[in-house]
């Protein structure tokens, strides 16, 4: 019993992390069609820029209100380089959808190179809390409290997210340029404003799963964002492209998944498994668990 | 009443088809090409800064034989997205597919070589045919995702090392004992180059016939207006699936000369990276074009290799560390021009001649 709870458990530290990293990809794929190979790097910068303030800022530190400073700092640097990136790059490619990919895809190529060059392409040991690293009894399961932390950011940003887009004007302007982006300018919307504001919310939530996969990991590298970004895509189609509820669902079942199967099956096993749940989603419902039909 | 007599009417420059002095020799370009690549081997010139050595030896010509594997592979890949449109993020699986099926059926299996070739080309085509025909199924940016993924589980399944096969992160050196011996040792890396040359040739012929073929202009067909071609009685799913299949075994092939001229197969060719890569060589060179794509690879596998020597050269590090950091990092460079060509020649290589000359023309001082 204890072993499938912590199972559940770390699968949802997992499910978390995929959470904060698809959920900006979507609702950017949602509105702008931009299929955004780029949001690596956001979460890239998020995770070196705790990890450098967490060295360098005055103020910040690996411990206590320091280390809620550092990944501030962290947050705030991968929402800049997500707003710059939207206004100095996508922006100008508006409407075409391929340049869009190939431009992300170079940014992604060059964005890792550049913190490779920076900061070395070994892994670098995260400054975290101790108390991230002790574990919390739960029902029997020793769950390392770093995962535990994953699951309430993803919870709260999950909320803050959808309240965002509930009960304020922006995002109902995000929710109507999702469902038709065309009757929104129509109607004399700038919906440009709202891709910037997608744009840093994305990079906001991507930077975020950045310096909190560190604490989870205990170290941070350059390609770290690659390979989670690869699962996020998968959690973006099975969810349906533009729903963050979509999302969530995704993550969750794909979290549990290849925790479950990597340990009752072969390590590996699960993640391909995830893959084939990824086919015979868009053979049996292309449009994801709820979303908008995938076309380009 | 006076008519006025009106000037001839002029056509403009630009209209007129110019006979350039190249004209008659422009069909035959391709085959001077090939020929002075296929008599290389034999100059011992050195040109220093851009090979290091003479063009003859063994280091050279491997670095060569690389460059032309890659222009062939960018060719192939150029099938899938300049000339049908399809952005596939996958590629990478049947040049892997290649690379690792030969590996192992010579060095686990004991296979020999032309047998191995054979097995390994055709499996990578049914694998691209079974893997395209699930992938077809979506259009667009879900296609560029399901591939993405597919090509996931490929290194995957590379890098767990299941039942011991693939050698994990270690990678997999080739067993050379059972190879003919013109292809193998340093001294008769010419004739892996020879056969490097001879995939490319394969390649770009075989890309060519297709594009010319009815089939090839169903292709663009599909990459301008696939409802179009729908609304003409044919079925998009086919021809993509063909386009998809044969570009698969294409990359197959590619995979099969690269372990020979790399001697081994280590599980970076199955990332992502390399399929990223081939985008950017093909976008580079010029999609839809007929030598863009190979350019665009050869000239990237290029910098790829050079760069690094590049990046550690003393001019290089003595800059200061904000500008000779990046400088050290091939990929930093290389998608920064990527994403430059991107804005600024869209058209690649390829379209830089047209627009360079229409520059000129309008430059030209007025007679």
């Amino acid at each position: 019993m204890g072993t499938v709870i912590l199972l559940a458990l770390t699968g949802l530290g997992l499910a978390a992390l995929y959470f904060l990293v698809a959920s900006g990809l979507s609702l950017v794929f949602g509105l702008a069609d931009v299929l955004n190979f780029a949001h690596g790097l956001f979460l890239g910068v998020g995770a070196y820029g705790t990890w450098w303030a967490a060295g360098n800022l005055p103020g910040a530190g690996p411990d206590g209100f320091g280390f809620v400073l550092a990944v501030a700092f962290g947050v705030a640097a991968g929402t800049l380089v997500a707003i710059l990136v939207e206004l100095v790059l996508i922006r100008p490619l508006y409407s075409r959808t391929i340049e869009q990919v190939l431009v992300t895809v170079g940014l992604s190529l060059a964005g890792v190179a550049l913190l490779q060059a920076t900061w070395g392409a070994d892994a670098r040991p995260f400054p975290r809390p101790d108390w991230t690293r002790e574990v919390t009894g739960i029902l029997g399961a020793q769950v390392p409290n770093g995962g535990l932390l994953l699951i309430i950011a993803a919870v709260l940003v999950l909320g803050a997210i959808l309240a965002f887009l509930r009960w304020t004007r922006y995002g109902l302007v995000i929710r109507a340029g999702v469902e038709n982006r065309e009757m929104v300018t129509a109607l004399g919307i700038d919906v440009r404003k709202a891709f910037t504001l997608v744009f840093a919310i994305g990079g906001a939530a991507a930077a975020l799963a950045g310096a909190l996969g560190g604490v989870y990991f205990g170290t941070v590298s350059p390609g770290q964002g690659g390979s989670l970004l690869i699962f996020a895509f998968i959690v973006v189609v099975i969810g349906g492209m533009g729903s963050v509820v979509g999302s969530a669902y995704a993550a969750v079942v794909v979290g549990l998944v290849q925790q479950f199967v990597n340990y009752y099956g072969t390590s590996g096993l699960g993640d391909i498994c995830v893959v084939g749940l990824l086919a015979v989603v868009l053979l049996l419902r292309p449009q994801g668990i709820a979303g908008k039909v995938a076309t380009a | 009443m006076t008519v006025i007599d009106a000037p001839p009417a002029q056509v403009p420059d630009e209209l007129t088809p110019q006979r350039g002095r190249w004209h008659r020799v422009r069909p035959f370009l391709p085959l001077v090409a090939l020929v002075v690549l296929a008599i290389l081997p034999y100059s011992t010139i050195s040109l220093p800064g851009i090979f290091e050595g003479p063009v003859n030896s063994p280091g050279t010509l491997q670095l060569l034989a690389i460059c032309l594997i890659f222009g062939g592979l960018a060719a192939g890949y150029d099938l899938l997205f300049g000339r049908t449109g399809m952005l596939s993020f996958g590629h990478a699986l049947y040049f892997a597919a290649g690379v690792y099926g030969t590996d192992i059926l010579i060095t686990r299996a004991g296979l020999p070589l032309w047998q191995a070739a054979l097995l390994t080309v055709t499996g990578g085509t049914i694998l691209a045919a079974l893997l395209g025909a699930v992938a077809l199924r979506t259009v667009g940016i879900a296609f560029a995702m399901v591939t993405l993924a597919f090509a996931q589980v490929g290194a995957i399944l590379v890098a767990r090392d299941f039942g011991g096969l693939t050698g994990g992160e270690e990678g997999l050196p080739l067993d050379v004992s059972g190879l003919p011996a013109g292809l193998v040792g340093v001294t008769n890396t010419v004739n892996l180059y020879w056969l490097a040359l001879a995939y490319l040739t394969l390649v770009v012929f075989v890309v060519h016939r297709v594009s010319g073929s009815p089939t090839g202009r169903v292709l663009a067909g599909l990459r301008d207006d696939e409802r179009r071609i729908g609304v003409l009685g044919l079925d998009p799913y086919r021809y993509k699936l063909v386009a998809f299949t044969l570009a698969g075994g294409l990359a197959s092939a590619g995979g099969v000369v690269y372990v020979l001229i790399v001697g081994g197969a280590s599980p970076h060719i199955t990332s992502s990276e390399l399929t990223l890569s081939l985008l950017v060589m093909v976008v580079l060179g010029g999609p839809g074009t007929r030598w863009g794509p190979v350019l665009g690879g050869v000239l990237y596998m290029y910098l790829d290799h050079r760069l690094t020597a590049f990046g550690t050269s003393d001019a290089v590090d003595n800059l200061p560390a904000v500008l000779s950091r990046p400088l050290s990092q091939p990929l930093f460079v290389l998608g920064t021009v990527f994403i430059l060509a991107v804005y600024f020649f869209p058209g690649g290589m390829a379209g830089l001649a047209p627009r360079l000359s229409h520059l000129t023309r309008t430059l030209r001082p007025r007679r």
